[in-house]
């Protein structure tokens, strides 16, 4: 498109991407100085040699329970995933090739949740949570997130190209059932975006905070709520503070380094917030 | 063979409803009911511990109306979202325009950007709230070079506004970049080529060509950042710390509205005030991105 390519449009892009990555290589610094060099002035623009040291206090904290909290979330967010793919494979599937009675508008109140925050329902959901004895444990804060509007527009999208009528006309010929169709040609071919969805939902619930922030009880904590707890003003220690950011921070950054294309991919495609 | 026939019949005609069922089961439990049931929690007066102390219509309505503690979150929640939106939004389409240039690496620039949204809120804030320090942060680190005095980010409305929203337009302005350079590359490229052939400046093409294109996206872009905007409740609560961080600074200073809502119902054990404030900040929602589409629709659409 452009003729010129102009060397200032690289120096723009330079800038933005370290203005992107300033505050995460800022929290690795921290995280691997002692508090009494993060407290002095000038701030230290380079790697200390405490990483370690500091990890391992995070780890032994008794009152946070980060290594706990590690597999509580790896815990909740894949059960959320799998749970999220399937159940959006199964919807996605019926909108796009299916007829039947009521499907626009249902289709239409699908779209309609994505625009509802889940937080406006707090209230009843916390003391729905406490009706079914849930309240406090990990069941909560996965239980609300094991389907998802955004997931079945997705792959309602998708499917909608990527699956030939023919193909599920052919199926029926030969007598198969809908379900039979779903597990033995629909799903393999709605692969490709299914990856893409359990990649965003993942990290969406690793990095969930407010409902597992007020739902959560002090034994089960999950990543991102045991970092409040490191944060939240009995420890002034910046240094523990920001050693655990990093490790909760590291899965998901790691994630996206091996996976950013497809992630771009889904989130170009799909244009719309996970 | 005639049974198999009819079961197949049967079969085809249910399979779609129950294809659908998990997913319209589980948000009518945990999605739908809570949201209506707000609205019955919010007309009695409800507390955490002791439950439902009995019908009061609208009395907790007409208190909200007249609790100063709301409306000074109310005006920190507006003030925030239009300090962090607008600028937000016109940087992201900038970055847009940029990125759908033709660019050497263009995956690396593209993750380069994208990298804070996978970045968690709570890290945000944390993150953050060093870096906006007011002994030893290195804003005011870098601001003294300039010969500007510290300033205590926390301590003051207008700078904790604008170091929160710098958190926001952190985590945001990449990932709405690249939905709207989702929807610039289905611009046909033809309009820049007569642009150009015309004469008009990059400035000119971006303004009459890639804004006007970019409308219906960037009013999606926009409504969705209403939403997330009036729900801001993560940046502030760790940017504060403390033992009672959800007061959101010693004066309320950034306390907003999503954390006014949890420390009514949590702190002050008032379920049913907490729901109103929940039913009017979905009232916000509403309106908000009402406004922003009467606004965007200024814009001038491509004839």
């Amino acid at each position: 498109m452009r003729t010129t390519k102009s060397p200032l449009l690289y120096v723009g892009l330079v800038a933005v991407v370290l203005l992107s990555i300033g505050p995460l290589y800022f929290m690795l610094v921290m995280a691997s100085r002692t508090t009494d060099e993060i407290v002095s002035l000038p701030p230290p623009l380079s790697l200390g040699g405490n990483l370690f040291g500091n990890l391992d206090r995070v780890f032994e904290n008794p009152d946070v329970l980060f290594g706990q909290a590690l597999v509580n979330s790896l815990l909740v967010a894949t059960v959320a995933t799998v749970c999220v793919v399937v159940s959006s494979s199964l919807a996605g599937f019926a909108f796009a090739k299916l007829k039947f009675k009521g499907r626009n508008a249902l289709l239409l109140f699908v779209i309609g949740t994505m625009m509802v925050p889940v937080q406006l329902g707090l209230i009843p959901l916390y003391m729905l949570m406490t009706k079914l004895g849930l309240s406090g444990g990990l069941p909560s804060v996965t239980l609300p997130f094991v389907v998802a509007g955004f997931g079945v527009f997705m792959m309602r999208q998708f499917a909608e190209q990527a699956i030939p009528d023919e193909m599920i006309e052919a199926a029926r010929v030969d007598g198969a059932s809908t379900f039979r169709i779903f597990f033995s040609i629909v799903f393999p071919a709605l692969r490709p975006a299914a990856a893409v969805l359990g990649l965003l939902t993942f990290m969406e619930r690793w990095n969930d905070f407010l409902w597992p922030y007020l739902t959560l009880d002090a034994d089960h904590p999950t990543v991102q709520v045991a970092l409040s707890r490191l944060s939240s003003g009995y420890y002034s220690d910046q240094s523990l503070i920001m050693a655990g950011t990093f490790i909760g921070t590291l899965p998901l950054v790691v994630v996206f380094i091996v996976f950013g294309r497809q992630i771009i991919g889904g989130i170009m495609e799909g244009g719309l917030k996970a | 063979m005639r049974i198999r026939d009819r079961f197949i019949k049967t079969e085809a005609r249910v399979a779609p409803y129950a294809f659908v069922s998990p997913f319209f089961i589980v948000f009518a439990i945990f999605g739908l009911f809570p949201l209506l049931y707000t609205l019955w929690v919010s007309l009695h007066d409800w507390s955490l511990l002791a439950g439902d102390q009995g019908y009061v219509g609208f009395a907790n309505y007409r208190e909200l109306m007249q609790d100063p503690d709301f409306w000074r979150a109310l005006t920190n929640t507006i003030g925030i979202f239009v300090l962090a939106t607008v600028p937000q939004l016109i940087l992201a389409t900038v970055l847009a325009q940029v990125l759908n240039g033709k660019l050497r690496g263009r995956t690396f620039w593209r993750m380069g950007v994208l990298l804070p949204n996978v970045t968690s809120v709570a890290a945000v804030g944390i993150i953050f709230g060093l870096i906006f320090a007011r002994d030893y942060g290195i804003v005011n680190w870098a601001l003294g070079h300039v010969g500007v005095e510290p300033i205590d980010w926390q301590g003051h409305r207008w700078s904790s506004w604008l170091a929160i929203s710098v958190m926001v337009d952190w985590r945001w302005t990449g990932y709405n970049a690249l939905i709207l350079l989702a929807s610039l590359q289905a611009v046909p490229k033809e309009l820049y080529e007569a642009a150009r052939i015309d004469g008009a400046s990059a400035w000119r093409q971006f303004w009459s060509i890639t804004v006007p294109m970019l409308r219906p996206t960037i009013i999606f872009v926009s409504i969705v950042a209403t939403i997330g905007g009036v729900q801001l409740f993560t940046e502030p609560l760790l940017f504060g710390s403390g033992v009672n961080a959800i007061a959101g600074g010693s004066t309320g200073q950034f306390q907003t509205v999503a954390m006014y809502l949890v420390q009514q119902a949590f702190t002050g054990q008032r379920f049913g005030y907490a729901s109103t404030v929940a039913w009017v900040l979905f009232l916000l929602i509403a309106i908000f991105a009402v406004i922003n589409v009467a606004l965007l629709r200024r814009i001038k659409s491509v004839d």
